[in-house]
């Protein structure tokens, strides 16, 4: 009997032969926490009355959720986790680097069959680089911070193979909130998603990360990839460590196994207040909108501005609203900046905000008004996720958003891309 | 932890997610009677008022679903409430809940009510319902979980054991 990806590196970081439902306690490759879960995971640790963490140089702190700070509360968790760097000889990435996840994958923390754990639900997004990822609690990282390890039970695996080429204006993102409409958004839970088929494999690293980064939004514990040339092309130069790719046996044993044919796959809206209330988005197109934001750990990236831009390019964004944009991390920023794409996007209407989370989490920039609506690139649309209770969130894809930018009004991006159906 | 808890029911639908239990607005804080004030906001507006210490949630299924905050817990903690009953869990809320040293236990909530007492025998492995002379059976926790709980919470065992020692 073969065995999953998800086994094959648990198994190696307990040093033995596990299988799905055992429960384990692992080695963690590496661990990240940020400013609004990393606090409480330092109050913790300083509990055991243990000097330093186990391992320095495996922890990264993420300045990122609430970056530049928007009041003295916020700045003092800052100087928190800043002293806690230094004292500890941990490396920090200060406020205007970017989203942890965004910085995990650029800078190499992370290579192919590692085991790595963040205090922050999206840790899953390193999945798309064949690492097995996953978020857990502020203490379940002071456990980590103390010992380098954590129990887990390993997971069942759900095969999801993505098929053909999606027609224009269908994206990675459209595929997914796909796919969690139709498993919801506890189609997975307690289980490892395996994303395959030729689809992902024509994907970029950006579009596998936008698959991966959702995989918790329906409940998986991680979204894993197969490794490829492409990711260890990612990869290289960013000076991480060996890589030790795995993969599924084809005779592994899996808890199910689902193909979807993406050929024909209109743009998908996720509507409020659940992640997993997906529709076409023609269904709720003519729905108007205050407010569009494109960026975040899901959808900010390099190719997602592109396509933004593209959109956006000579044209002006309705003056019934706003479009704000955060790239993911200063690399994605100054890349965009060497390509002209900011200038597009500024040119158009729009405001560029500091690399980091920027709207998403709801604690700084860019908070919608009572009732307004927003369609966002972001991967949760929870009721008062943006700050603001009385606001309603949709969920699309950068073409989505930024065509819905220029008519203020929940648009087709079809309309905008040529060659579309 | 003890054996027996009693408290009141409060009920909650499915799919309650963690920016529902605290809203991220408030999370950045280590103050945590301000997370407690604010438990439920947006979804049971006045929740932590209506709470007196020991009340059970009755939730449905995958309660705590989204992100991995601890506050989500923590905030339940200190708002009073003494356990958690729910017909499934979101994986990282319920460690997150057992780290804190909340009782949270697996039972079908359907036939549970607002406002029913309920007795939690957890030597029994079963909920009591004494006002109907009812029993629901719960689903035992992990060996792991319920070394956790039973020290009352992840900080208390790591400082007993220094690590974590699963069985067999
Ligand atoms: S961008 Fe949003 S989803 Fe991503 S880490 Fe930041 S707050 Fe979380």
């Amino acid at each position: 009997m073969g065995k999953t990806a998800a086994e094959k590196i648990v198994s190696a970081h307990v040093q033995g032969d596990v299988k799905a439902g055992d429960y384990v306690v692992a080695d963690v490759d590496l661990a990240m926490i940020h400013d609004t879960t990393g606090p409480i995971a330092i109050r913790a640790f300083e509990e055991y009355g243990k000097e330093k963490v186990w391992d320095p140089s495996k922890m990264v702190i993420v300045l990122d959720h609430a970056t530049p700070s928007p009041n003295e509360r916020i700045s003092g968790l800052h100087t928190l986790l800043r002293q806690f760097a230094s004292s500890q000889g941990i490396r920090l990435f200060d406020g205007g680097e970017g989203v942890c996840h965004q910085l995990v994958a650029e800078k190499g923390l992370v290579v192919p069959g590692d085991l790595a754990v963040g205090a922050d639900s999206h840790t899953c997004t390193y999945g798309a680089l064949n690492v097995f990822s996953f978020g857990i609690g502020s203490t379940d990282m002071s456990g980590v911070m103390l010992t380098g390890k954590l129990w887990l039970r390993v997971p069942s695996t759900m095969k999801v193979d993505f098929h053909g080429a999606p027609p224009p204006g269908t994206y990675a993102k459209d595929l997914m909130l796909h796919l969690i409409g139709r498993i919801g958004s506890a189609g997975a839970d307690y289980l490892a998603l395996s994303f395959g088929g030729d689809t992902v494999r024509a994907m970029s690293i950006s579009e596998r990360m936008t698959l991966s980064n959702m995989a918790i939004e329906c409940g998986a514990k991680v979204g894993l990839m197969e490794a490829d040339e492409k990711t260890l092309a990612y990869l290289k130069g960013t000076g991480g460590r060996t890589p030790r790719p795995v993969w599924d046996d084809d005779d592994a044993e899996f808890a199910s196994a689902m193909e979807i044919d993406v050929t024909s796959l209109p743009p998908q809206v996720s509507c409020p207040h659940s992640v997993d209330a997906v529709v076409p988005v023609t269904e709720v197109e003519g729905t108007e909108i205050s407010q569009v934001y494109i960026g975040t750990c899901t959808n900010g990236r390099l190719d997602d501005l592109r396509i933004a831009a593209g959109i956006l390019e000579g044209r002006k964004i309705s003056p019934h609203c706003r479009l704000l944009v955060c790239p993911p991390s200063r690399k994605v920023l100054m890349d965009a900046l060497a390509e002209g794409l900011i200038f597009k996007i500024v040119e158009a209407g729009g405001t560029i905000l500091p690399p980091g989370c920027g709207p998403c989490p709801g604690t700084h920039q860019g908070i919608p008004g009572d009732g307004e609506r927003v369609i966002s690139t972001a991967n949760r649309n929870f009721k008062g996720r943006m700050g603001n209770n009385k606001a309603e969130i949709y969920l699309a894809s950068p073409a989505t958003c930024a065509a819905s930018a220029l008519e203020g009004k929940i648009a087709d991006p079809r309309k905008f891309i040529s060659g579309a159906p | 932890m003890e054996d027996l808890l009693t408290g009141r029911v409060h009920k909650f639908g499915d799919d309650i997610n963690t920016d529902y239990i605290i809203a991220g607005k408030y999370t950045k804080t280590l103050d945590f009677t301000t997370l407690a004030e604010h438990v439920f906001e947006d979804i049971a507006p006045g929740f932590a008022q209506r709470v007196t210490p020991g009340d059970i949630i009755a939730a449905g299924s995958n309660f705590g679903c989204g992100s991995s905050r601890d506050q989500a817990p923590i905030a339940i903690k200190y708002a009073g409430i003494g356990a958690i009953l729910a017909k499934s869990y979101s994986r990282i809320f319920f460690r997150n809940a057992i780290n804190q040293g909340i009782p949270a236990f697996l039972c079908d909530t359907d036939a549970l009510q607002e406002g029913d007492r309920v007795i939690i025998r957890l030597e029994e492995n079963r909920i009591e319902l004494p006002d109907r002379g009812e029993f629901l059976p719960l689903t035992p926790l992990s060996p792991v979980m319920l070394d956790i709980l039973r020290e009352g919470g992840l900080v208390e065992y790591l400082k007993k054991n220094g690590t974590y020692v699963l069985e067999g």
